[in-house]
Formats: structure tokens, C-alpha cells, sequence
């Protein structure tokens, strides 16, 4: 599998197949529903998405126009009736074949000329222009019934983005959510930095007893599961006014964000030349200015990979948004809260579901790939040393 | 007042406030406090020195006081008692933990959260690092690993909508729209299976929704540990006549040892939190209960903090060997 002499064509046609049907199997699911976000209702529950990329064959059941009031008199008792079959059918796409029987619906090709027996005949071309010809007997009462089998091109249309974000009269849509998980995201994202960058800069580069202790508690702090902090929180936030809110969020993802903030960005600077820091403080700046002027600067591939740890992390919360934001009032409701929701409510209807799923998607996988070096980089400093 | 626009209020206040704290502190510190001339001037700087770290550290500290290290003492203290009408609580010792340890539910969900702990770290490291090793010398590897690791941005809430589309089942007479009966079904399956009510093996569907996420994760980390191996070493094992499979197992696989246990027990911790694919997709409904879910349950359905909270502390007790071995690390490393 390495780079070695005389790798064999068979052994990278392997490799390459694996890796795919690898790729395959973690693309798809994301896929579907990306493609199911673009059906109609009636367009999911027909057919699965894998099939709505490919043209879909369907057979149309159409009658030629009413003998009675559009035939016309050819002489020798001859009538005939002409017409496009598929005006006011609203159809696009191609049509494959055409039969007069439901016993064999793809009978004629388009072109033919079907006989119906005692000299009735009927003409369809591939673009619907039809004659019908036969004789008094035949060419009246019910119109010719034709059976089309056609292919129609794919069909993707935006209307269900349009109800879930910009549908006023929807009381279940997303737009509100939205902006409600942006409200938590921005501040819990950028305040939870700027404390843990100070922190960090004190664990790394100061000299004060107890500093070791700390480092060891913020690692231990990393892994307490945040499980343990909703009732006495809760109680907390109670019990100083600040109940369940925006406030209390910020705050909530502030705490639970920090030790990875902090071990992060420690781990980080700690890195950074020696020479650079000491420089400095023989030029008689202070940690103050050395923090401000040189750590920070550098230290920002770190410090942008904390914020998309976090960003990603607070958008896709739900537990800590349930405990601490979300009141009965519904107001507040974020978008996971939303599409957990409308699982219970609207289990069926998968156009909603994926619509709004595909919105709360969105930026986190727009964020995830124009950022994904940091994010990288981050993880790796994180666990690889 | 508008969120948003207490959003970006709060943005400003705690921007500015950080930013004022900090800058203000110092400069009390500096030229109020210790001043750094006349006579003590060589004393206040180092007295000054002194108390600068834990300037730059209090918001932490107070952040990690409040918000992470109370709470572990509060839930322990709270697991030991029932709260009673009025805002009280009664001391009931180990009433709490043996209830529960009587519930058929929460054993249940403690015979789930092993099988997820078990199951799952050792699914997505493997898939991981299987990723890592087929991607690692193909000229497309690299969309491939961004394609593996995308999931990584998706939240657990939108990932249990993906896979209910997938697990979806649809009566026997019209198309299934679920991509897993559809193959079921082209492969000879009798009929349509609900797949998240089959007790005990949905466990493993709702699992399977956590590897996807994982997978990409582990697959980044050891990609860069395969990366880090030396050449010499597995040039000498070709030289020595040794075929990828020993190349992989016997000289890969032993030097990234330590990444790959650090791969697993990160995964670990976020197996043993799961808690929004199984309040999404069952609710722990068909014997699917988890720790974290019936904790929520306990808590705030049926406002039973007591046991909530023990079962909080029943977590927390799992994930210690973990921290435990992450400090003696850390502390190692620092020496």
C-alpha cells in the first residue's frame, strides 16, 4: 500500500475503489437529504431521492380532445379529429412510446400510426400532435384514451426553502431560529477567547507558585461532563436573577467552553519562541504589552481554531440551549430545539424536516470548509504533541 | 429589546468589559498600587509580578469555578438528598442510588451506554484509521478525508434527521424512501423493517449515527500520526521482505500507539455525553435509553433531582479513569 517498487495496477484499483465506496458511504446520507430539501412533498414520498437524479418514467394517461365537438367532416362518412395531446397538460419531457390499450401501453412508437380495427386509426408524433381518423360510429361519443410512457428531465424546485425561512404565516419556521441560535452563538463564541487568551498567556509564560496545579485542572476540567451542571446552575441562575435567558446561555457556554479555550491556546503559546517573549521584557515591555502586542498576533491560528471548536459547538448545541434558554414562552427557541420539534410533529413530512435540517446545516458546513485548516490544526494540537 | 441587538449589546459589555478589566487592572496595578518608582520601586515591581497572573487569570478561574468545578460538589451534594415540597431537602444517604439501581429503565441505560462505549470508539477509531491509511498516498486523499471529516460540522440533531430519512419505512405496497429498506428489500429482505423499533439491534442504528460523526475525527488525528512515522522504519520492513499487511499492523500500527489511544478516549468522552441522537430519533423509547437521556428525563420530566442527580454522578464517575489518566499525563509531560 506504500509508495514501493512495483506496485501492481490491481492493488491501486483497489485502493482507489475502497476509498470510494468509503467516501460514498459518508457522502450519501448528507446527500439525501441535501437532495430531499429540493423535492416536493408528493416528489419524496413517490420515490427515493437516489432516483429523482436520473429521469424519472412515468405513463400519462391522456384522451384526445371530445369527437363530438371537434371532429371534422372529411366526406364518405370519414371524420377525423386533430389536436396536441398534451395542451393543458402543463408537461415537460420526452415521450418514449404510446399505446390505445392498457393491455399494452407501450404498443406504438412516437410516429406510428396506430389501427384500431375497422379503419379507425389514430397518429401520435413525438410532440403530441395527434390525428384521429374514422368513421361516423367511431369518431364520436368518448374521446380515444392514450396511454404515453415518458421520460421526464429532474425536478428540484426552492419552494420549500421559501416556506421554512421566508413564509410568514408559518408559525413552525426556521427564520426566527435562526437568528435566535446566531443571538447565542456570536457572544459565546467570542467572549469565552478573550478570557481564556489571558488565562493562557499566565499558565504559559508566567512564573507564580500553584501554576502546575492549574494546568492540571483545567486538563481534568476538559473531560467533566457538562451533564453535572444543569440543576445547580439552574438553581444558581435562579436564584440571582438572571433565570433562563440569553444571559444565562452566554454564560453557561462561556464555562463549558473554557478548559479547552485555555488548554488550547496554552498548549499553543507555550510553543512560541522564548527569544521573542524575552526580548521584549529586556526592552522593558510589560506582560500586559507583550500579551497585547506580541502574543496575540501570534497566536492567532489558535485562537482561530478555538472559536470554530466553539462556534460549531454552541450552534449545534441542544442540552445546554433546553436547560438554560429555552422558557415555555417558546420564544427563544434555537434551531435544534426547532427540528426536534418538528421531528415529533411533522415526522412525516420530509420536505419540512429536511428543509429546516438542511438550514441549521448550512453555515456550520460553510464555516467547516473555509475554515478547515484551522480546524485541523487545532485538533491536532490538541491531542498530538 | 430585540435579541439580536441585546446579542450584539452583550457582545459590546463583554468585549469591553474583558478588554477594560484586564487593561484596568494593569494599570491599577501598576501605577496605583505598586508603583514602579521612588524608593520601593525594586519591591512593588516584584510584588506587582506577583499578583499580575492571577489578574490575568481570575475571570478564568471564576468561570471554571462557577460554571464546572461547584457544580460537581453541588451534584454530589444534591445526589444524597430528595427535595421535598417548599424548597427543601431531606438527607436520604444512598436512597437516591439504590432506587434507581432498581429501575429496570436505568439498567437499561447503563447496558446501552457500555455497549455505546465499548461499540462505538472502537468503530470510529478502526473506520478512522482505516481512512487514514487508504487516503494516505492517493492524489485525491485529500478530498476524500474533507468529505469523511465533514460530518464533524453537523449537529447531532441534524445528523438524527439524515439518518431517520435513512432509517425511514414505508409500507410494503408503495416505494421506500428509506435508502436501507430499499437495499433490504433489493437484496431479498421479506419486508419493510422499522429499524429504530427493533429492540436491542437499534441500539447499533443509533450508533452508527455517532461513528459517522466520529470517524472523521479520528481519521484527521492518526492521518497525521501515520504521517509522523519515520521512512527508515518502514523502508527497512520492505527491504526485509515484509508485505503491507505486517508493514501496517507490526511497524505502523505499534508507533502510533499513543495517538490512537488518545484518539479513543477523547471519543470515549463524547460517547459517554450522548445524549441529542437518543433524545432525537427514540427518546429512548425500544429499550434505546442512554445515561445522559434518562439523566434529562429524571431531571426535568420528572423533576426528580435526586435521582437525576445520582445518575449525573454515575457519568461522572465513568468518565474519572479517563481524567485521572489525562492529569497523570499532563503532569507528566510538564516534568
Amino acid at each position: 500500500m506504500d509508495a514501493m517498487a512495483g506496485r501492481k495496477p490491481a492493488v491501486v484499483w483497489a485502493l482507489n475503489i475502497s476509498v470510494v465506496a468509503l467516501v460514498a458511504l459518508w457522502l450519501f446520507p448528507t446527500l439525501g437529504l441535501f437532495i430531499s430539501s429540493f423535492r416536493t412533498g408528493d416528489q419524496i414520498t413517490a420515490s427515493g431521492w437516489w432516483s429523482s437524479l436520473f429521469p424519472a418514467e412515468q405513463t400519462l394517461q391522456i384522451r384526445a380532445a371530445d369527437p363530438d365537438d371537434n371532429r371534422i367532416d372529411l366526406g364518405n362518412g370519414r371524420f377525423m379529429v386533430e389536436g396536441n395531446i398534451f395542451d393543458g397538460q402543463g408537461f415537460e419531457g420526452e415521450m418514449k412510446s404510446w399505446g390505445t390499450s392498457s393491455r399494452a401501453l407501450d404498443a406504438n412508437a412516437p410516429g406510428d400510426a396506430a389501427d384500431l380495427g375497422d379503419g379507425e386509426t389514430f397518429t401520435l408524433n413525438a410532440d403530441g400532435t395527434y390525428i384521429w381518423e374514422g368513421d361516423d360510429d367511431q369518431i364520436s361519443g368518448r374521446a380515444q384514451r392514450v396511454f404515453i410512457g415518458v421520460t421526464s428531465p429532474p425536478d428540484f424546485t426552492i419552494q420549500n426553502y421559501n416556506f421554512v425561512l421566508f413564509d410568514e404565516n408559518n408559525s413552525e419556521g426556521m427564520a426566527k431560529a435562526f437568528f435566535n441560535t446566531l443571538t447565542v452563538v456570536i457572544p459565546a463564541t467570542i467572549i469565552p477567547i478573550l478570557i481564556a487568551a489571558f488565562a493562557a498567556y499566565a499558565l504559559a509564560w508566567m512564573e507564580f507558585p500553584g501554576r502546575a496545579l492549574l494546568i492540571a485542572a483545567v486538563v481534568g476540567l476538559l473531560v467533566v461532563p457538562l451533564q453535572l451542571a444543569l440543576i445547580p446552575l439552574l438553581t444558581l441562575h435562579n436564584a440571582v436573577g438572571i433565570g433562563k435567558g440569553y444571559l444565562g446561555v452566554w454564560l453557561a457556554h462561556t464555562g463549558f467552553g473554557l478548559p479547552l479555550a485555555i488548554y488550547l491556546l496554552r498548549n499553543y503559546m507555550v510553543g512560541l519562541p522564548r527569544d521573542i517573549i524575552e526580548n521584549a521584557k529586556v526592552d522593558g515591555a510589560t506582560d500586559f504589552q507583550i500579551f497585547t502586542k506580541i502574543i496575540l498576533p501570534l497566536s492567532f491560528p489558535a485562537l482561530a481554531s478555538f472559536a470554530i471548536f466553539q462556534f460549531l459547538w454552541t450552534w449545534n448545541d441542544l442540552l445546554v440551549a433546553l436547560v438554560f434558554l429555552i422558557d415555555a414562552s417558546g420564544q427563544t427557541t434555537v434551531m435544534t430545539k426547532q427540528i426536534v420539534e418538528l421531528l415529533g410533529t411533522r415526522g412525516g413530512d420530509w420536505e419540512i424536516l429536511a428543509t429546516s435540517a438542511f438550514v441549521s446545516i448550512a453555515v456550520p458546513l460553510g464555516v467547516f470548509f473555509a475554515m478547515q485548516k484551522y480546524l485541523v490544526r487545532g485538533l491536532l494540537a490538541g491531542s498530538v504533541k | 429589546m430585540h435579541p439580536a441587538l441585546q446579542g450584539l449589546l452583550t457582545i459590546f459589555i463583554g468585549v469591553g468589559g474583558c478588554v477594560g478589566y484586564f487593561y484596568g487592572a494593569n494599570l491599577f496595578l501598576d501605577k496605583v498600587l505598586f508603583k514602579a518608582e521612588g524608593p520601593n520601586a525594586g519591591r512593588n515591581i516584584n510584588r506587582a509580578n506577583m499578583i499580575r497572573p492571577w489578574l490575568f487569570l481570575m475571570p478564568a478561574l471564576l468561570a471554571l469555578g462557577i460554571y464546572l468545578a461547584y457544580p460537581v460538589v453541588a451534584t454530589l451534594r444534591l445526589s444524597f438528598l430528595e427535595r421535598l415540597p417548599g424548597n427543601e431537602y431531606a438527607f436520604v444517604g444512598f436512597d437516591n442510588y439504590t432506587k434507581m439501581f432498581a429501575e429496570p429503565k436505568f439498567m437499561e441505560a447503563l447496558r446501552n451506554n457500555i455497549l455505546w462505549l465499548v461499540i462505538v470508539p472502537a468503530a470510529a477509531t478502526g473506520f478512522g484509521l482505516l481512512a487514514a491509511q487508504l487516503t494516505d498516498r492517493l492524489s485525491w486523499g485529500n478530498i476524500a478525508k474533507s468529505i469523511i471529516f465533514m460530518p464533524m460540522a453537523i449537529s447531532f440533531v441534524g445528523a438524527a434527521v439524515i439518518f431517520k430519512l435513512i432509517y425511514e419505512a414505508r409500507p410494503e405496497d408503495v416505494a421506500q424512501i428509506g435508502i436501507l429498506n430499499h437495499l433490504y428489500l433489493l437484496f431479498g429482505g421479506a419486508e419493510p423493517q422499522q429499524w429504530l423499533q427493533i429492540p436491542f439491534w437499534n441500539n447499533f442504528f443509533l450508533m452508527a449515527v455517532l461513528i459517522w460523526i466520529q470517524t472523521g475525527f479520528a481519521m484527521v488525528i492518526l492521518s497525521a500520526a501515520l504521517r509522523g512515522i519515520p521512512e527508515e522504519t518502514v523502508e527497512a520492513a520492505i527491504i526485509d521482505g515484509a508485505n503491507p499487511f505486517q508493514i501496517f499492523f507490526k511497524i505502523k500500527i505499534p508507533q502510533i500507539m499513543s495517538t490512537i489511544v488518545v484518539v479513543w478516549t477523547t471519543i470515549t468522552i463524547a460517547t459517554l455525553k450522548v445524549f441529542d441522537i437518543v433524545f432525537a430519533m427514540t427518546n429512548g423509547q425500544w429499550e434505546t435509553q442512554v445515561m445522559a437521556n434518562y439523566m434529562y428525563d429524571k431531571l426535568f420530566r420528572a423533576n426528580d433531582w435526586g435521582m437525576g442527580s445520582a445518575s449525573a454522578m454515575i457519568i461522572m464517575l465513568m468518565v474519572t479513569p479517563i481524567l485521572v489518566w489525562n492529569v497523570y499525563n499532563a503532569r507528566k509531560e510538564m516534568q
